[in-house]
């Protein structure tokens, strides 16, 4: 079947805001399916309400939407843009959800659109427990024995009957939001109270407990023909009972039989077919590991986590060829882009074994528990291919970027026995780090397996490994000892640590005996046909393949012109993982920075291992490498691939961690020099430099020990702030006022080995602000200035920040853009810089400076028109700003306001405390834009998924500094209708200022204490800002615990809260205007 | 012990000896199935032939003996990128290296299986040498490896006498040419009554048996070195009796009414090749393993006309017998290993035999 001629324009909806369980991957398949869509002349209308999105780029869609992801507003925006179609099925959950509610609204069908992709009853099939269950029991397709329930009576009914354990699974929710297991009735009763809270219709699945079988995954594509194949399929390392997010999953599955193997596929394709998918689909099973009993988990009638990775793990683009086949293409028609002669009906087939790891977020949240639950946790993850699953696991765990190198990497050598096996039985993100000590303690593997149900093939994998650090500790290193550690993707560094020698002398003894890292393919085929875009991955002893292709010229790009032979080669080295604090902007930068140097004529390189972005797509560079971020990884490919220059500034703190290494190498790095980035860490030398410019900072010290920060606060006097140098994302930032405040921190800070000495400044309570600018050594550009609602103490990262400033006048923004031209040519700036300042009063204080790429660098360069990663890169190859037809300096500012929302992920870690402070916690951020201040903010916070109101009942508790200005905000909010309950401090004070107030018990008073009203279900909004400091009291982690577990809007921050009530007096939904930023251009 | 796999061309592979240590000359091919390693093992198509296995962790489930598809081994060498030291699954009995070593199957492991796949990718089929002998003579070696054929495989593989598998549905004569057991099984497992001739059956033989229909199985080596079986399979086309044929067969029927069949240059050997219906459009993912194909130039419209090709080259991947109650497939619809994606055209047999009975 050819294309469907009346699909002219489709609607895209994206997946808004990275929250945990819906994070990266759909901006790599929102990404890939437009430009899919658009090669086919398409014309594509895309929303988001995320910023630092790839696909909201007005290069990837026709129109580009950042707007709220509500059922008005794509109501309206369809009635504006008049697309043909929606595609609703790349944008994860919350796509989907939107979908069927305008399909059942009639909405769509009232205007004539079509859904593409899927067809409401598919969703409905797909994600209604009980028409799912009667669609599998129609084609004999086993689930497990369930129910649903509305209500905890009939759940625990259920339960008796089944027997304990049972798993609950609400409906419509994002990575297993709310969901559980539960060994009794009161386990039973709290969480289905909290499931039931959070689905969106109000149905929890209440389930057989299958904890421990085999948990696989099939990837299943179907086009409108009823043609079906699958991609891949996938073995989770760790049996049922732990989200598929939070799993340590291999692919393809290593321990099914042709048999099993073939029975699931079959399944798949029954469901797919049953369900009438035309697209990608999801199928997840468990598999009884001593029978042929399975049943089938969940279905994602969509492009998924699980999709991203399979795609990435045999190179089928499924997002793209799921948009070809939403058009009316069948698969036999759509090419296989990756070898160029197959087509997309070929089933991939891998000679290779891939691990993905997640990666987990317990050393941002300290307090957390760790367990491993059915509800998602992990932020990111990392993949890694190799020619065997030792080498892989090995590789996957050096991708984390989390301290870890080895299975030595986590101590548990101190553990009893007893103790350890106890460990073993908790199953967290250390959990193979426990297996490894077992294995070398002699546990049995059947010991093992009993405990942790993980198969025994895994175990003895993991086993191998640690029989060759002993081979390494104990004997003699011999040349096939060492090939066989490297063959095991063993480190230089970690070889070097068991045989006592160092790792210049184990990299000398590698190449004496010639045992160097070769370059294997991701082809989809296993060799079978010649590639035409394939990607790479190391293994040790083998034959190195990466020059082989012959490469006709690149798609897509017009460097035609360019001589191949003579073009020069750069290498981008992306930011690896996810994680709080360096999310998918960093992204956006390497993507748009490879495709600024292809313009120019360059031979592309990436090098990243995170399966969910679009930098390892395997078109974006002209080479990928799906490697580990580690110097020695790099210099493998850099010894091969011999680049002419790295750019470091875009791929966040993971790539400037490289650049010295790269320096060693012989690798040039482009734009910013290593001393220069130095420059702006050291704090001495920093400090000359701001003095040589005549910029104040706040007082500061630099400062190695407890005693000697202690010391420094005293001089500089309480409130101060303790940090380490060499982060991002305010990772371990603390506000200090008191000694012991100075005391703990440094104790937490150097539980980390800390080659970095730690920084102690006066804390200046004033206005935030922060520019990126671009600088070509003389001149600047300033795209705009961005102003933080929050006051300087809360994460830049996790404040509200406004673009252009509203409240500096134009001096403080002359001294600002003059600041920034003397720092960027004090610091010998080529390319981006990113400065935060405080202003007090009509003083202005730098407080930070990164002479690299931000997290606010995609959203300014969108909200301004102007692509500053594009110019950063021309900038960086010698151009000037001036000739590429910018005037520098700080560019007019936009007659329209954005706002930059952060978003959080709270209620996915359990202990996590939601209290905002110099350490950031936002998982992802979202974008309002409208002509005027008031109706950004609006759509902002409904963008962030704050609805309000629904009872009008809120309570106020906040500490003493904080309640002038809560009297204020309470007032306000009094005047929209809403009741007031308040702790007793808090409402004396609104008392005294004449505001009703209901006097609510503190938490350790008796019922019905806050608590109790917070359970109630009947409050809309919690304003509690806790104490600075190290907060002694548990009282307010516990309040804003249970609200934020209750599905309670909770703000931390006095600031957050009076942007909320005044976006509040001016919401309107109705009147919100929608802007298409593709058309927003450069004021000039 | 080391081993060493010498193919034609003058390439040399050095892995580590599995299995036997006997020395072996074949043909080498490439399968890219991920699972199903024993069941390739034991197909006897691979007679006459060595086997690379793309994937390269082999192993890793072990030995179920049920799940072998012939009495037992038959390709002349194993080659493989890795073998798991603990194979894992509930119905694992042994491991393949004692398996090989029970059947005196040499082989090799520890090489470089990539590198030797796009070898075979690039130069087409190869004959080569799985060996633990030192000091090798090339030079004495290669001409020995361009001499060898595969030779008249099916007699090797066939079985010595007939035998019957109970059914109470249609009565199937099943003309074993090297059969995979799961032919047989899939038609048995669907009520038919089976009987299974040696490949040198005369067809006399068979037709005096009155079958309902004749299934005609997969199996090993050039199909023109089977004139034998051509000349019977021709007499039982010309009955009105229906006829459904598997990859072997599929070519043999092709050559005894006249078409023409070639040698491909590297074969197709996995569980992921989609091949189309012609007749409906629809794309289906099969089990293949053949270095044949027919040649659909040759083919004379009012004899055959192709109904299956590969999505990936276009080849033949199947006939529809003009006038005849008779297709063919070049595919395995009976997977094992692979997809079971195309099972339903035994149901197509037995409700052919079935209208064809009651008419």
């Amino acid at each position: 079947m050819p294309k469907n001629p009346a699909i002219r324009k489709v609607l895209v909806i994206g997946s808004g805001p990275i929250v945990i369980g819906q994070a990266a991957e759909f901006d790599y398949a929102g990404t890939q399916a437009c430009r899919s869509l658009r090669e086919e002349g398409v014309e594509v209308v895309l929303l988001n309400s995320n910023p630092a999105t790839i696909m909201t780029d007005k290069d990837i869609a026709d129109r580009v939407y950042i707007e709220p992801l509500t059922v008005e507003v794509v109501e309206q925006l369809i009635l504006k843009e008049r697309p043909d179609s929606v595609l609703p099925t790349l944008g994860g959950q919350a796509g989907l959800n939107l979908a069927m509610e305008l399909e059942e609204k009639g909405f769509l069908r009232e205007q004539g659109v079509r859904l593409i992709g899927t067809t409401s009853e598919t969703i409905r099939k797909a994600e209604d427990r009980l028409e799912f269950k009667s669609a599998m029991e129609r084609i004999g397709e086993p689930v497990a024995a369930s129910l649903v329930v509305e209500n905890i009576a009939d759940g625990t009914a259920f339960a008796a009957k089944t027997g304990y354990p049972v798993v609950l699974r609400p409906a419509y929710t994002l990575g297993g939001s709310g969901g559980g297991i539960a060994r009794n009735q009161p386990e039973l009763e709290e969480i289905l109270a909290n499931g039931l809270r959070l689905s969106r219709v109000g149905q929890v699945l209440v389930e057989r407990c299958i904890a421990g079988w085999k948990e696989i995954e099939y990837e299943v594509m179907r086009d409108g023909a009823g043609n079906c194949i699958t991609v891949c399929n996938m073995e989770n390392i760790d049996p049922v009972g732990v989200h598929t997010g939070d799993s340590i999953v291999v692919a393809p599955s290593q321990t099914l039989g042709d048999k099993e193997y073939q029975m699931l596929r079959s399944s798949a394709l029954n469901i797919i077919s049953e369900l009438n998918i035309t697209g990608g689909c999801n199928v997840q099973y468990a598999l009884h590991p001593e029978s042929f009993e399975y049943c089938v988990i969940e279905v994602n009638p969509r492009v998924s986590r699980s999709s991203a990775l399979a795609s990435k793990a045999t190179g089928y683009p499924i997002a793209r060829v799921a948009a070809k086949i939403a058009i009316g293409y069948t698969l036999d028609e759509i090419p296989n882009a990756i070898t160029g002669q197959t087509m997309a009906s070929f089933e991939p087939v891998l000679d290779y074994c891939v691990v993905k790891l997640p990666r987990l977020p317990f050393d941002k949240f300290i307090s957390a528990k760790r367990t491993l639950t059915t509800q998602m946790k992990a932020t990111g993850e990392v993949m890694s291919i190799c020619d065997n699953f030792e080498g892989a696991l090995m590789k996957a765990v050096r991708s984390l970027e989390q301290h870890v190198d080895s299975l030595l990497s986590y101590d548990f050598t101190s553990l009893s026995e007893e103790e350890l096996l106890r460990q073993l039985e908790r199953v967290d993100d250390r959990r193979i780090w426990v297996i490894s000590e077992a294995l070398r303690r002699g546990v049995s593997y059947e010991r093992i397996h009993e405990i942790t149900r993980i198969d025994s093939w895994f175990i003895d994998k993991i086993a191998i490994l640690v029989e060759m650090e002993e081979s390494l500790k104990d004997g003699e290193l011999t040349r096939e000892l060492l090939k066989e550690a490297k063959r095991m993707e063993f480190p230089d560094a970690v070889i070097a640590r068991l045989t006592g020698k160092t790792e210049e002398e184990v990299r000398g003894l590698r190449d004496e005996y010639g045992i160097v890292a070769a370059y294997k393919m991701v082809d989809t085929c296993a060799a079978e046909f010649e590639a035409g875009t394939p990607y790479y991955y190391s293994v040790f002893g083998s034959e190195n393949e990466v020059f082989t292709p012959k490469l006709p010229a690149r798609r897509g790009t017009k460097i035609e012109t360019v001589s191949r032979e003579r073009r020069k080669k750069v290498l981008v080295l992306g930011s690896g993982p996810i994680r709080i604090g360096q999310g998918i902007e960093f992204d956006f930068c390497s993507v748009h920075c490879t495709w600024a140097f292809s313009r120019e004529g360059y031979e592309t390189i990436i090098v990243n291992n995170n399966p969910e972005t679009v930098s390892t797509d395997f078109d974006i560079a002209d080479k990928l490498y799906f490697e580990p971020l580690t110097s020695e990884d790099v210099e493998n490919m850099v010894r091969l691939e011999k680049p002419d220059g790295a750019v470091v500034q875009f791929g966040g703190q993971t790539a400037i961690k490289l650049t010295k290494s790269l320096m060693k190498m012989g690798v040039p790095i482009l734009g910013t020099s290593a001393e220069n980035v130095d420059a702006a860490e050291d704090r001495e030398l920093f400090d000359r430099i701001l003095e040589t410019c005549g910029i104040p900072r706040p007082r500061g010290y630099t400062v190695y020990t407890a005693g000697e920060a202690k010391e420094a606060a005293h001089k500089l006097g309480y409130p101060v702030l303790v940090r380490p140098s060499y982060v991002l994302g305010g990772q371990g930032m603390q506000i200090a006022i008191h000694d012991r405040d100075v005391d703990e921190f440094m104790g937490i800070i150097n539980r980390i080995a800390q080659e970095h000495p730690i920084l102690v400044d006066k804390y200046l309570q004033g206005k935030e602000i922060e520019v990126d600018a671009v600088c070509d050594g003389e001149d600047i550009l300033i795209p705009g200035i961005m102003e933080h609602i929050e006051r300087a103490g809360i994460h830049s990262g996790d404040s509200i920040s406004v673009y252009p400033a509203r409240s500096i006048g134009q001096g403080v923004k002359a001294t600002i853009e003059e600041y920034t031209r003397k720092l960027a040519r004090a610091l010998h700036v080529t390319g981006l810089i990113n400065i935060q300042f405080i202003v007090v009063g009509e003083e202005v204080y730098v407080i930070e400076v990164n002479p690299r790429s931000s997290r606010t660098v995609p959203y300014i360069s969108k909200v301004t028109g102007i692509p500053i990663v594009s110019l950063a890169t021309q900038v960086i190859l010698g151009k000037k700003l001036k000739s590429l037809g910018y005037e520098p300096g700080l560019q007019p500012e936009a007659d329209f306001f954005a706002v930059k929302m952060p978003v959080f992920s709270f209620e996915k870690i359990r202990g996590a405390d939601i209290g905002l402070g110099p350490e950031m916690k936002s998982t992802g951020e979202c974008l309002g834009i409208a002509k005027t201040f008031n109706e950004a903010l609006y759509k902002a916070f409904l963008g962030a998924g704050i609805r309000l109101p629904r009872h009008k009942n809120m309570i106020i508790t906040v500490r003493d500094q904080d309640k002038p200005e809560a009297v204020e905000i309470a007032r306000r909010f009094e005047a929209l209708g809403y009741n007031i309950f308040a702790t007793k401090g808090t409402a004396r004070a609104l008392m005294e200022a004449d505001i009703s107030v209901r006097l609510t018990r503190k938490l350790e008073q008796e019922s019905p204490n806050i608590l109790d009203l917070i359970l109630g279900h009947e409050i809309d909004l919690v304003i509690d800002t806790p104490s600075q400091g190290v907060e002694h009291s548990h009282d307010g982690f516990i309040i804003r615990r249970s609200a934020i577990e209750t599905g309670v809007n909770v703000l931390t921050a006095i600031d957050t809260a009076r942007a909320l009530v005044t976006s509040l007096e001016n919401a309107d939904a109705e009147k919100l205007e929608l802007m298409d930023i593709a058309r927003i251009r450069a004021r000039r | 012990m080391r081993a060493f796999l010498i193919l034609e061309d003058g390439h040399v592979f050095t892995g580590k000896s599995i299995g036997s240590t006997r020395e072996a000359v074949s043909e080498i091919v490439f399968n890219t199935s991920m699972t199903g390693y024993l069941e390739v093992l034991t197909d006897p198509s691979y007679a006459g032939q060595a086997v690379v296995m793309t994937y390269p962790l082999i192993g890793n489930y072990g030995v179920c003996r049920e799940d072998m598809e012939s009495d037992r081994l038959w390709p002349d060498a194993f080659v493989v990128r890795e073998l798991s030291r603990l194979p894992s699954n509930f119905r694992s009995q042994d491991t393949i290296q004692n398996l090989l070593r029970e059947y005196d199957i040499p082989g090799i492991a520890g090489i470089d299986t990539r590198a030797l796949t796009k070898l075979l990718r690039e130069q087409g089929a190869m004959n080569g040498m799985v060996t633990t002998r030192e000091n090798l003579d090339l030079a004495e070696i290669l001409p020995r490896l361009k001499a060898y054929t595969t030779g008249r495989v099916v007699e090797k593989v066939t079985c010595g006498e007939s035998y019957v598998l109970p059914g109470k549905g249609p009565r199937v004569a099943l003309l074993d040419l090297g059969a995979k057991k799961n032919i047989a099984r899939s038609l048995n497992r669907r009520g038919c009554q089976v009987t299974v001739y040696p490949a040198d059956t005369p067809a006399g033989v068979i037709l005096a048996d009155r079958p309902d229909g004749i299934m005609l199985s997969n199996g090993p080596g050039d199909p023109k070195e089977c004139p034998g079986p051509i000349g019977e399979i021709r007499k039982l086309y010309e009955t009105d009796i229906p006829i459904f044929a598997i990859c072997l067969g599929h070519q043999l029927l092709a050559l005894a009414t006249g078409a023409d069949t070639y040698k491909l240059k590297y074969g197709h050997r996995g569980g992921n090749h989609p091949v189309k219906d012609l007749s409906t459009g629809r794309v289906y993912i099969s089990s293949q393993n053949h270095g044949y194909a027919v040649d659909t130039k040759s083919l004379d419209p009012g004899v055959a006309v192709p109904a299956f090709e590969n999505v990936n080259d276009k080849t033949n991947e199947g006939l529809c017998y003009t006038g005849k109650n008779i297709f063919t497939v070049q595919f395995h619809p009976e997977a094992c290993p692979g997809p079971g994606d195309t099972g339903y055209l035994f149901d197509r047999f037995i409700k052919m035999m079935e209208v064809e009975k009651h008419a």
